[in-house]
């Protein structure tokens, strides 16, 4: 009774996943091996198998590479960055002599909680070059103004701000409880050892947040490697492809162009560099554990 | 956590809540997809036309009582995508506005309705149009589409700067340089966008290059003359004649224009409007056709523009037809002209004085007559954007001029491999 | 100590008026005349606060419409998913079954797959059914997650199991004792899957770009986007687009925040 019940609880879920997660997700690695496009849309008898053809392509299509080596940038500038900024708003907002602790959690973390298209929008004004916050700030500094949003030095850099803005209030959340885990007798001992201020977070904070680190980490690194809606709704990838990344890249090949083939193997390119990263984290927290 | 204060009044009734939202939810999605019979035509047009195009439909529905046309506007960035996926979802609309660089592609998906039949007897005829711009809406000899309005590319140049317009390449080049050297030490000439493939295949058209071969089957970029008009590209930007900037320039123009740091541009009509508005007035400004490289003056341009599709699964294509027939009509394209200064396609429309007497206009008028199509294959912006790539090798010296060619070649028959498959060999 | 005190608020201040400074112009520009939020030097206050944009926006634009179609679609989606995700999270905490454990830990291997392989054949999928430019294909995805049965899992097993047991002496059925002992009892966590879901189907854009091609059906994010390719010059009220967008979901979570943040800090990281 109680054995069937189980199954029927689940039953929903997984009927759901199956057919709208699963089935597209091996759909997709099918896919990846023919040569579907444009003409097999008007004619399915078009459809050819090209076994690895396509990610033969893949690794002589200069777009492909400066899509991967843009998100491979951004995960590995804007990714500490982001860690960074999020350990330093959490240690903040955590100090001890800190009145109205919740207040400013919340502001920090608003950002989180917009809409990406939306907030995408605003910073795009913020980035003009002209009227723009950001070099009317600059320009009171006495910095010549710079085209963020035009420059392909500026672009993706521009990007990675906004979305560290965007992004860095659930990572403080995250850091917020690890630090709330650590005992108060460690900080104690340290106090008696008379340890200041920089050798208690040395020696007792960030050792304690290592398994934290790790988490915060690679979320973060799978998050950036999904990059599309900044650049989407900002750049379009441009200018010069500076800001094209790899989901955007196979979006336009799939939605765009409807060779969806090809779009199909940069989606399982994708697929294995995130499968490569969870991979490594799993090994450091065994590691971590062990 | 302190679940246990949260007592028992909540399950049941949440999952009741639940169920009820999805019951009232289905309802209100059905609704969503119910189709009235009278609903208006639907027409997508793209960017501005798809904002001034509102204001030209009154006069449509007030000719025809009894139609409505809803206009949906779709911001160029995702018209391309927008339009294939709703043809694959099949949700299209009746009328389409299309860049008519992606005609081939859309017969290849059997997207629009052949339309010889009802230009046979319609008000708006095959010879109304330029048949330079008329040539990117045939394909394989049918008519696919109707031209709207027309996009190709000519000569902006400083008057002051460059006396006379350029009649072939050889006076092109001694006139940038000659300009060059009034423009101070860090000026250059000519601007050029390394992101663009417009240009060079412009130049190449006017050597005579057919950029692809037996059938648009293979590349032809190895052949004499698309070499030669790559040679000459790259020398414009080696001899420093052309900014060697990258995008970020682009975002300068007209204040690189109105300097005198870049005395030419070859671009089209929407810059009319943009060059007015933001070159000081007291800069002296003109345009001219391209310059020919052999034969007489002007050479080739491209037949770029935006075309009208009628679409074939639409269940009211007589209704649509009558709404793209309104549109052609030569009032109605000037109508187009004052609303965004987009060029007409229809020729009669160019006795219009504001058209016929402004001579920036007039230049795009002689261009006319010497228009090219690209090639007329779904593959062809893969192609160009190829053409954009190994054109940048050239120029910045990674490749040279020979090698680029190669690699084209190469290039291009790869992406051409499923077309040569298809056509079973071409022959 | 007391200089620490000062040095620690004032670098707070600084850093929650850096991270309010975009969401600030972007309320203010959206009560600025036309052009102000154009002009030099900058403006970080209207000169006249005006509604215009906002009554432009639902007057002539219609966006009224794009609210409504966005919150029912969110509601539906939450909806959908907290029964969906919150049977089957119980029921791999609770009530063993065959194969229960190895379905669990391949629905975990499941979470490093990202969504948008699945995005191209998903679209053909809903071409097959017939569902491209409906609201069916956009609530489609968010209706059952990974991460949302992993995390009433998380929850549920935390539950006494002499309390489930008891019922069942009583002669309660699974679904009952489901209903009126665990779901009671799993309330927080439903609040925080119900808040995430939520917010994910509002915020979401890229699947709705795609499958709806009427603007008419079209939800909030996506008319925002092509409201900005129109109205790339009017600032000010593409601000005010933008304000209602995002203020729905700051609102919920304002009000939620405490169920979020607890989700977060237990659900999220204990993994």
């Amino acid at each position: 009774m109680k054995r069937w019940a189980g199954l029927g609880f689940v039953a929903p879920a997984l009927g759901l996943l199956l057919v709208f997660f699963l089935l597209p997700t091996v759909a997709a690695l099918l896919l990846s091996f023919t040569d579907f496009d444009v003409y097999t849309v008007a004619d399915p008898s078009r459809l050819r198998l090209v076994a690895f053809g396509n990610y033969e392509r893949l690794l002589h299509d200069d777009r492909f590479w400066t899509a991967l080596r843009n998100t491979l940038w951004f995960v590995a500038v804007a990714g500490p960055l982001s860690v960074a900024v999020s350990l330093a708003a959490a240690l903040l907002v955590d100090a001890k002599v800190v009145r109205g602790r919740a207040i400013f959690r919340t502001i920090l973390f608003l950002p989180v909680v917009t809409t990406l298209v939306a907030v995408a929008v605003v910073w795009r004004y913020l980035y003009h070059p002209r009227y723009g916050v950001l070099n009317q700030l600059l320009g009171a500094a006495g910095i010549a103004p710079i085209d963020w949003l035009g420059d392909p030095k500026w672009a993706l850099p521009a990007l990675a701000l906004l979305a560290v803005w965007k992004g860095f209030g659930f990572n403080m959340l995250v850091f917020l409880a690890g630090l709330q885990g650590i005992p108060e007798r460690l900080y104690e001992a340290a106090a008696l050892d008379g340890a200041g201020r920089w050798q208690e977070f040395r020696h007792v904070t960030m050792p304690q947040l290592a398994p934290t680190f790790l988490f915060v980490g690679v979320i973060t690194a799978i998050g950036y490697l999904q990059l599309f809606a900044e650049p989407y709704v900002m750049t379009q990838g441009g200018p010069a492809d500076s800001t094209l990344s790899v989901v955007l890249l196979m979006y336009e090949e799939g939605f765009r162009w409807w060779n969806l083939g090809y779009g199909a193997a940069v989606a399982v390119v994708l697929f294995l560099v995130i499968l490569a990263a969870s991979l490594v984290q799993l090994r450091l927290q065994r590691r971590s554990v062990a | 956590m302190g679940a246990a204060g949260v007592g028992h009044a909540g399950g049941g009734g949440l999952i009741r809540a639940a169920l009820l939202l999805v019951v009232v939810a289905w309802a209100v999605v059905g609704c969503g997809e119910r189709r009235a019979a009278d609903e208006p035509l639907t027409l997508w047009a793209m960017g501005r036309e798809g904002e001034v195009v509102e204001q030209m439909v009154p006069a449509f529905e007030a000719r025809h009582p009894g139609l409505r046309v809803k206009v949906q506007r779709i911001p160029w960035s995702a018209a391309h995508e927008k339009l294939l996926t709703s043809f694959v979802g099949g949700a299209m609309p009746d009328v389409v506005q299309v860049g008519n660089t992606w005609v081939p592609e859309l017969v290849v998906l059997g997207a629009p309705a052949a339309l010889d039949e009802r230009l046979a007897t319609s008000s708006v005829k095959r010879d109304d149009w330029f048949p330079g711009v008329l040539d990117p809406n045939v394909v394989d000899g049918t008519i696919w589409a109707v031209p709207w309005y027309v996009d190709t590319r000519i000569l902006f140049y400083r008057s002051d700067l460059i006396p006379v317009a350029p009649a072939t390449w050889d006076a092109w080049v001694t006139a940038l340089a000659e300009a060059r050297r009034h423009g101070g030490p860090d000026a250059h000439a000519i601007l050029l966008q390394l992101g663009e493939w417009q240009p060079l295949v412009i130049m190449a058209m006017g050597r005579g290059a057919t950029l692809l071969r037996q059938h648009d089957c293979y590349g032809d970029f190895r052949n004499p003359a698309f070499r030669a008009a790559l040679a000459f590209y790259v020398e414009l930007f080696r001899s420093g004649l052309a900014p060697l900037g990258g995008a970020a320039s682009a975002a300068n123009v007209y204040q690189d224009f109105a300097g005198g740091e870049i005395s030419a541009v070859v671009t089209g009509p929407w810059n009319l409007g943009e060059f007015a508005a933001r070159v000081p007035s007291s800069v002296q400004w003109s345009t001219a056709p391209i310059p020919a490289s052999q034969g007489a003056p002007p050479g080739p341009s491209l037949a770029g523009g935006a075309s009208l599709v009628l679409v074939r699964t639409s269940p009211r294509a007589d209704d649509a037809w009558k709404l793209i027939e309104f549109l052609s009509e030569p009032a109605q394209q000037i109508r187009l002209h004052e609303l965004t200064g987009d060029l007409p396609a229809h020729t009669a429309a160019w006795n219009d004085p504001k058209l016929a007497d402004d001579p920036r206009v007039a230049a795009f008028r002689s261009q006319l007559d010497a228009l090219r199509a690209t090639p007329k294959i779904p593959e062809w912006e893969r192609i160009a954007g190829k053409i954009t790539q190994f054109a940048e090798a050239a120029i910045r010296g990674t490749m040279s001029v020979d090698d680029a060619t190669t690699a084209l070649d190469a290039a291009a028959d790869g992406i051409l491999e499923k077309r040569r498959w298809l056509l079973g060999g071409c022959g | 100590m007391k200089l620490w005190t000062v040095f620690v608020h004032a670098l707070l201040l600084v850093a929650s008026a850096l991270t309010l400074l975009p969401l600030w112009w972007m309320v203010a520009a959206s009560f600025m005349p036309p052009g102000e939020a154009s002009a030099v030097p900058l403006r970080l206050w209207p000169s006249v606060p005006t509604l215009e944009h906002y009554q432009a926006l639902f007057a002539r634009l219609d966006i009224g419409r794009h609210v409504a179609i966005s919150a029912g679609l969110a509601i539906v989606t939450t909806a959908i998913a907290l029964t969906v995700n919150t049977l089957a999270g119980y029921a791999f905490a609770k009530l063993p079954f065959p194969g229960r454990d190895r379905i669990f830990r391949g629905l975990l291997g499941a979470l490093v797959i990202p969504g948008q392989v699945a995005m191209l054949p998903l679209f053909l999928l809903m071409r097959a059914f017939g569902w491209i430019d409906s609201w069916i294909a956009v609530i489609v995805p968010g209706m059952a997650s990974v991460f949302g049965i992993f995390l009433v899992r998380q929850y549920a097993a935390g539950l006494p199991d002499g309390v489930l047991d008891a019922a069942r002496m009583d002669g309660a059925g699974e679904l009952r004792v489901f209903r009126s002992i665990a779901l009671p009892l799993c309330a927080p966590i439903l609040v925080t899957l119900g808040l995430v879901t939520f917010m994910g189907a509002w915020n979401d854009f890229l699947w709705p770009l795609i499958v709806l091609a009427d603007d008419d059906r079209y939800t909030l994010p996506v008319a925002l986007a092509n409201l900005v390719g129109e109205h790339v010059q009017d600032t000010e009220l593409v601000m005010a687009g933008a304000v209602l967008t995002v203020l729905p979901v700051i609102v919920l979570f304002l009000v939620l925040q405490r169920w979020y943040v607890a989700g977060i800090t237990s659900g999220g990281v204990k993994g």
